[in-house]
């Protein structure tokens, strides 16, 4: 029965990144957990995981607070002005 | 009693600018993270509305209405960059074919980390390393990681916003994620 559970690295690499986000399915996890029994290497792929979500998060954070100001110059909406004025005449 | 009359919405081109340039520029760049490219698509949308604002029949808001101009702006710029072709294509990390399929490529298999240390997880030059990283991505990995990863976005979202299916946005979120994983490994973990 465990025949449909083996799954080979490129899966399981993908489930795991699927996991990340917290989206993987039941039955993903478990073929990924058995996969983890006799794959020393997906398991260090996993843990380097866990740990760029955690700095990933973080400069998800960073970035959405500097975003927050950008917008577009003044000077750059004045060439938009222009050109639109022109279009629209 | 008189039935409410529904409202029927008219367009100002001459306020867009004014009132709307801010609103898409900022709707565009959390999903293209490039400035210039932004700008562009606002242009864009602006300029397209001007000539279907015949069309317009009242029924949706002018903000609404400008904004579903973007999103299809979006998905074409996407779809430009999906089929483009032969420039920084991801690297393979697992056999294609062969009795090995989906394993690892030996050169390519994780090693351990030097400097694991959790402090430095906050660093700035670690994010201008990652941003460095995500920049060497093709396109389209660099813009669907973004939106999944630093913008947090739903994945029906985003696989709406770019008509891509869910299967195919985690092949792309896994092959962006391998490969950034590496480059971090080789640029700061064991640098």
């Amino acid at each position: 029965m465990f025949k449909n559970f083996k799954i080979t690295c490129d899966e399981a690499t993908t489930i795991c990144d699927k996991n990340q986000y917290g989206e993987a399915t039941f039955v993903e996890k478990v073929k990924l957990q058995l996969h983890f029994l006799s794959c020393k290497i997906c398991r260090m792929y996993t843990k380097h995981n866990t740990l760029l979500t955690k700095i990933y998060k973080k400069k998800a954070k960073s970035d959405r607070a500097q975003k927050a100001t950008l917008c577009m110059s003044h000077d750059e909406k004045e060439r938009l002005r222009k050109e639109f004025e022109k279009l629209s005449a | 009693m008189s039935e409410p009359t529904a409202v029927v919405h008219k367009l100002e081109p001459n306020k867009w600018i004014d009132n709307y340039s801010d609103y898409l520029f900022n709707y565009a760049i959390v999903r293209v993270n490039n400035h210039d490219l932004a700008k562009d698509l606002v242009q864009e949308t602006f300029f397209a509305g001007l000539k279907s604002a015949k069309n317009f029949e009242g029924k949706s808001t002018e903000r609404t209405w400008l904004i579903s101009i973007l999103k299809r702006k979006i998905i074409d710029y996407y779809r430009k960059i999906n089929s483009k072709k032969g420039q920084a294509e991801v690297r393979m990390n697992f056999y294609e074919d062969g009795e090995n399929e989906g394993s690892w490529i030996e050169e390519r298999v994780p090693q351990s980390w030097e400097n694991e240390a959790e402090k430095k997880i906050e660093s700035k030059e670690l994010h201008n390393q990652i941003d460095d990283c995500i920049d060497h991505l093709p396109e389209k990995y660099a813009m669907v990681f973004r939106m999944k990863t630093i913008q947090e976005f739903d994945t029906e979202d985003i696989c709406k916003e770019l008509d891509i299916t869910p299967s195919n946005l985690w092949v792309i979120i896994h092959r962006a994620r391998t490969q950034l994983r590496k480059c971090l490994e080789e640029n700061w973990f064991n640098n």
